[in-house]
């Protein structure tokens, strides 16, 4: 029963991040600094290049990223592996393809133009849009304002997440049958048991239940140029990489964005002088008549 | 046009004259473009322009997202992360036709307010405000049909709560909402996001035709103007006077203001294009897992509040149940509150009592106006919380004011108040604004405007 509970909070979570915010509900979310934040902001190649080395070594065993072609990972904006480097990285996975085995479908090693799988597990979510999913966007009291002000949002929370790992309470411990799942101080939305909350209901310890066994541990992976591999920096590295699943077109965009800013700035000014020089005359006899 | 006496095309050349006995259209867009306009409107005129130009980006940009958009429940979705990912520039032209919907719903509600302020509804302008007001409901629908589409949880859920909504009409409530899904019980499926997809295309070129309707009701009777006074109209010099032709004079200005609008517009679109969205849409439709806040989008919130704010502990709720014998539930008080709020906005025109025009000459309305400003915001903040604790307490006092201003308040202050004097006409009125006193400092117009 437990398990189904956590199970579906598991999933459920994703339509709760918002609105807990909104809520007023209290698993702080941590705001790190990504190399991405703010107009002027960039993905950083090799943290993104460490992220892929996290999914694929520890995530990728339960969770797809069923939107992301392979291909990508060559991409300019993105961890930009070589050619040679993102077609070996193919290999690594395999893929159903319907048309084999005369139209029943078989697995097969995967190209460069398949995407990456889905999900292996089925409480597993997808990964691809996770960083656009849970960004929280609407906090404190559905003002948005930390978005805004802080650029906090999917990242922060997917490292937070993978940071909250910490011993259960007493509470917990001192239950009967022990909690399914794993106590975690990020995760708003899981199991939590009675025995842990107050008189009036409300819960003593933030966070609540997850499905998900801590992932990382430090020293987990080892990177080959020696980058720190504790928990932490392996955190937002994987939560770096997952923002870039989400919106591998974000250096594009910005770079749109700036383009069209200058742009439309200088033509306000012509216009503005435009308009000026055209009035000018009216505004004058305005002035005469008064 | 308008009554306003000014200089009409003239077909010159024999070619010219050839087309305009056959088809003047020439002479209809210049009647259209030189339409003599009072020189005194102020920045408050410029939204209209905003919104010609929004409406030709959405039919634009979503033209091109139609190319590649497919609506089915099992591929939308997937759909759509494909113009995200792999469509040439398909990222842009998503978030621009996302971001297009809120630039819209910014420009008309300033538009609104606007009229609503200097009286833009009164005779002889009513038509256009009911139109305008028609255009609003056709907005409110194309929106709601096309964040469906996506196919995320809350385009799921929404369209579920959305449409329950005619579920609660007494007696014909649950075949309208078959009628809207396609399916019966209120489950949303195929049938359904195919014809929101359909209507989606449809209703913004309906809405097209509407705003040509608009203008040329507006031009019949001529602009509205901060004053409120009328052009004169005894001879062409006495209108020339008040007014200036439309081109270049406010196509150049309004260009400016469309300009700077549009830098804020791209900045939002290029550096964080989902932050007015709600994240759950980037989760996948799922009809097992329903979100525990369903929130619509930014723009419905003010009257999602309303809707919400009369629940069954409300008196006039109970009286009207019990009055209704049952018929009028909660529910059904909701949705008819929430059309109601937008219907009284309608019927302004007539509710509004004061033989003043401009709320710039009214000393009494200038504050009851300026509290239904702020009701609009905070009705938009209540409905973006949870229907708990203090929350629809202020949404049911805001959804009263809402009610209280259109149908008491106005037609109150007509009686009561006693209105400034406008200036004779609109060349004093412009005068005074850049004549000496205003240069030297002393603020003639009301700052605020």
């Amino acid at each position: 029963m437990f398990r189904k509970l956590t199970l579906t909070a598991a999933v459920a979570f994703g339509m709760t991040t918002g609105a807990a915010y909104a809520a007023g509900s209290e698993a702080h979310v941590e705001d790190y600094d990504f190399s991405f934040e703010g107009p002027f902001g960039a993905f950083d190649t090799n943290q993104l290049q460490r992220g892929l080395q996290i999914y694929h070594e520890i995530c990728s065993s339960c969770h797809g990223l069923k939107f992301v072609a392979i291909r990508t990972l060559h991409d300019e904006g993105g961890p930009a592996l070589p050619e040679d480097q993102m077609r070996a990285f193919a290999e690594f996975y395999e893929v159903f393809d319907p048309a084999l085995f005369d139209g029943e479908g078989d697995f097969r090693t995967a190209t460069p133009a398949d995407h990456f799988p889905e999900s292996s597990l089925s409480n597993a979510p997808d990964l691809s849009l996770m960083a656009k999913a849970r960004a929280g966007f609407h906090g404190p009291y559905g003002t948005g304002i930390n978005q805004f002000f802080k650029g906090m949002g999917g990242p922060e929370y997917i490292a937070t997440l993978l940071n909250g790992y910490e011993e259960e309470p007493q509470c917990a411990l001192d239950m009967e049958s022990p909690m399914d799942g794993y106590y975690n101080v990020a995760f708003a939305s899981g199991g939590y048991p009675d025995e842990c909350k107050g008189s009036h209901g409300e819960h003593l310890y933030p966070g609540s239940w997850i499905a998900m066994a801590p992932p990382l541990y430090d020293e987990a992976i080892d990177f080959e140029d020696g980058h720190a591999n504790d928990v932490e920096s392996m955190s937002q590295d994987v939560a770096a990489f997952l923002m870039w699943t989400a919106e591998p077109k974000m250096m594009a965009r910005k770079q749109a964005g700036l383009t069209g800013v200058i742009f439309l700035a200088v033509l306000s000014v012509l216009l503005y002088l435009t308009n000026k020089r055209l009035w000018a005359p009216h505004k004058a006899a305005a002035k005469r008549k008064d | 046009m308008g009554g306003i006496p000014h200089d009409h095309y003239e077909p010159k050349s024999n070619a010219e004259k050839w087309l305009d006995s056959r088809l003047p259209i020439v002479g209809l867009l210049y009647g259209t473009l030189m339409i003599p306009t009072p020189k005194n409107l102020n920045w408050m005129w410029i939204w209209g322009i905003v919104l010609a130009f929004t409406l030709v980006l959405q039919i634009a940009t979503g033209v091109v997202l139609v190319m590649h958009y497919t609506p089915h429940v099992d591929m939308a979705f997937a759909s759509v992360e494909h113009i995200m990912r792999d469509v040439n520039g398909g990222h842009m032209i998503r978030y621009f036709h996302m971001n297009g919907a809120s630039l819209f719903f910014v420009a008309v509600y300033a538009h609104m307010f606007r009229g609503l302020y200097y009286g833009s509804y009164k005779a002889p302008r009513e038509v256009t405000w009911i139109i305008g007001m028609l255009i609003f409901i056709l907005m409110m629908a194309t929106g709601f049909l096309g964040y469906v589409l996506p196919w995320g949880q809350m385009s799921f859920h929404g369209t579920s709560v959305i449409t329950g909504l005619f579920g609660a009409i007494p007696f014909v409530g649950e075949s309208i909402q078959v009628w809207l899904l396609g399916t019966p019980n209120g489950a949303v499926g195929q049938p359904a996001l195919n014809r929101f997809f359909s209507l989606h295309y449809l209703l913004p070129f309906v809405i097209a035709a509407l705003v040509i309707v608009h203008i040329w009701a507006f031009h019949t009777t001529g602009n509205n103007n901060p004053t409120g006074v009328e052009v004169r109209r005894g001879s062409k010099e006495e209108a020339e006077k008040d007014t200036l032709p439309f081109w270049p004079y406010f196509v150049i200005k309004d260009l400016f203001a469309l300009a700077v609008i549009l830098t804020i517009f791209v900045a939002i679109v290029g550096f964080m294009p989902n932050f007015l969205g709600h994240p759950d849409n980037y989760i996948e439709a799922n009809p097992l897992v329903t979100p525990a806040h369903i929130v619509p989008e930014w723009y419905f919130l003010p009257f999602y509040a309303i809707l919400r704010a009369f629940d069954n502990t409300v008196w006039v709720v109970i009286f009207a149940e019990w009055v209704s014998f049952g018929i009028i539930d909660a529910k059904f008080f909701g949705v008819l509150a929430m059309f109601g709020a937008i219907i009284v906005m309608a019927l302004v025109p007539w509710l509004d009592t004061s033989s003043v025009r401009s709320g710039r000459y009214r000393p009494m309305f200038k504050w009851w106006f300026a509290i239904l400003v702020v009701d609009f915001f905070v009705l938009m903040w209540a409905g973006a919380m949870p229907a708990e604790g203090i929350y629809p307490i202020i949404a049911l006092i805001g959804a009263t004011y809402w009610f209280a201003y259109f149908l008491v308040i106005l037609p109150l202050l007509g009686v009561i108040e006693k209105p400034t004097a406008p200036p004779a006409t609109i060349e004093d009125d412009f005068n005074a604004h850049y004549g000496s006193e205003a240069a030297s400092g002393e603020p003639v117009a009301t700052p605020a405007e």
